[in-house]
């Protein structure tokens, strides 16, 4: 089944915090949802979440306890151990015989030996996995993540992406905000967001491809405001340079997603200015 | 005179050694990027380099001198946290931190850098907040400037412009020093430096420190079932799109736990990410 939201608007007061959003999600995927602070990534998985924001647009998602949720701190429960914690969910969702998948999730999330650990005295890390460890007991179709990454270090992040891509490769449809554009380039899609309006959506690879004109690395940059720093480089975009199907390597390494990502943001400040 | 010299460091808590025999300088204009788990000993080592922490052996020297209160005024740190007043506008964030550090106005510098008028610190949006912190710490001119985590949860174009004072002042002939979880941020960096249990595991250029190693990646539209099998295996797997990626150089290894499986797959090595590299040297 193929999860989707369309023409999606969220206002807060006179602030639009989600406009004209359309994301689908396709099971046994990884949706990276990208952008910074303000952009509305939270407000978006809270939308998928089934949270009543009151909004507005096509919506077809599947029911709330189907989905698996980590907000962006807490999902835990900090005075009980990992066990307890464990045991909480698997009561709330009336689970039967969840004992071995909840030792095969905290395995591959490197928490097998902390059980009687009270999970408030665990590292960030540590409390980061056992909120998405929680979310994928009950086998969710739909499993939402809001920067469960962020401030971890690479360790961690790599335990916590190997869980979710477990329960990517066990067919759930996997959403997760992040603001590590490097996580992001390892989705199946990513959608940029930018102050509640999408500026790109696709792969990966058709997000590079799709920025217009071409980007160069060069050691001067002969326009400073279309152009950005990569250590003691510059890239720099030429907005009408180029056919669009020529594709836009640079003669210096290639294009990051954090490269287009810049360029979106670059032709939103131009177009609402 | 490099302005950060630490030799042979080492710092114990107990019988924990949280730094064990370091060395790492920085140069003038240079860009350090400290990369490392949690618990690799960077934040101990920043804390000693700021002169909060006493190493238990080894020396620091800063400008070429013995550390001392006087050279503290020589930095310029901007914690994760920002270390601002989000009560405060960024005018009198800056006003309060000149007069710290008994230096002339903030003006010059604060208006160079933020013009994110008068609101309270605390309403800004993150990207400006980080500018004003960045501001606030650099208004007395260091010539050393500490930052941990700069950029962390602003967009890409906040992350290049923040990037772009960094360098700026780099240009200045100010020693940088970036500690950071995020790794294509690392490689903004002339030059990383890899902390693992305590102590320098790698140093260099990305591709210095990556220093050839692979990874086997496997191609198959049974995606899910080689993710399982290769999970199974116990080895370390991880998913790039629809290809499976385990942290291995033996495709021969590889191979042969997708043939018990019964999985027909193109199985090859590909160049490691800094990312698996940084597993790689801390296990």
């Amino acid at each position: 089944m193929t999860w989707a939201v369309s023409d999606l608007r969220v206002n807060f007061g006179a602030n639009q915090a989600l406009d004209e959003v359309a994301m689908s999600i396709e099971p046994a995927s990884v949706h990276a949802v990208i952008g910074g602070d303000g952009a509305g990534k939270s407000t978006l998985l809270k939308v998928l979440a089934s949270l009543n924001l009151g909004q507005s647009g096509t919506i077809r998602l599947p029911s709330q306890n189907r989905v698996g949720y980590v907000p962006s701190s807490g999902g835990i429960f900090a005075d009980l151990t990992v066990t307890e914690n464990m045991e909480f969910v698997a009561d709330a969702h009336r689970l039967r015989d969840w004992r071995p998948r909840a030792d095969l999730l905290l395995a591959r999330a490197a928490l097998g030996q902390f059980g009687d650990r009270i999970s408030g005295r665990m590292s960030g890390g540590q409390r980061r996995k056992l909120a998405g460890v929680m979310a994928l007991l009950p086998q969710p179709d739909l499993v939402v993540l809001d920067e469960v990454t962020t401030g971890l270090d690479p360790v961690s992040r790599m335990e916590l992406w190997r869980l979710v891509a477990g329960a990517a490769a066990d067919g759930a449809a996997i959403v997760a905000a992040t603001t590590y554009l490097d996580e992001a380039e390892r989705a199946s899609s990513v959608l940029l967001l930018h102050n509640g309006r999408v500026l790109a959506s696709g792969s990966p690879e058709s997000v590079v491809g799709s920025v217009p004109g071409s980007i160069t690395d060069c050691a001067t940059p002969s326009n400073r405001s279309l152009a950005w720093r990569r250590g003691r480089r510059w890239r720099q975009w030429h907005p009408d340079d180029g056919r669009a199907d020529e594709g836009n390597s640079t003669g210096g390494g290639d294009i990051t997603l954090e490269d287009a990502a810049i360029v979106f943001e670059l032709i939103e400040e131009r177009r609402s200015r | 005179m490099n302005p950060v010299e630490v030799v042979g460091v080492t710092r114990t808590f107990g019988s924990f050694a949280a730094v064990d025999d370091v060395s790492v300088s920085v140069w003038a204009g240079e860009v350090v990027g400290l990369v490392g788990a949690n618990g690799a000993g960077k934040t101990t080592l920043i804390k000693m380099v700021l002169g909060l922490l006493k190493p238990s052996a080894g020396r620091i020297r800063l400008f070429g001198q013995a550390q001392s209160r006087a050279q503290r005024r020589r930095i310029g740190y901007v914690p994760q946290n920002l270390g601002l007043y989000t009560d405060l506008t960024v005018a009198e964030n800056l006003e309060f931190r000149a007069e710290v550090f008994g230096v002339e106005g903030g003006e010059d510098t604060g208006s160079e850098l933020v013009s994110v008028g008068d609101g309270l610190v605390g309403a800004l949006s993150l990207g400006d907040q980080r500018r004003a912190a960045f501001a606030a710490a650099t208004q007395h001119h260091p010539d050393l400037f500490i930052l941990d985590e700069p950029t962390s949860g602003v967009s890409p174009l906040a992350r290049s412009d923040l990037w772009d004072l960094i360098r700026q002042r780099a240009e200045e002939g100010v020693a940088v020093l970036v500690s950071t979880h995020y790794m294509e941020e690392a490689e903004q960096a002339d030059r990383l430096v890899v902390m693992a249990d305590g102590a320098v595991a790698a140093e260099g250029s990305t591709a210095e420190v990556i220093d050839g190693r692979r990874t086997v990646e496997i191609t198959t539209d049974r995606w899910a079932d080689a993710f399982a099998a290769i999970e199974h295996s116990g080895r370390r797997v991880s998913l790039a799109g629809r290809r499976v990626r385990v942290l291995s150089e033996s495709v021969a290894a590889v191979s042969a736990d997708l043939e018990r499986a019964g999985i027909a797959a193109e199985v090859k090595l590909v160049a490691a990410t800094l990312d698996e590299t940084m597993v790689t040297l801390n296990r």
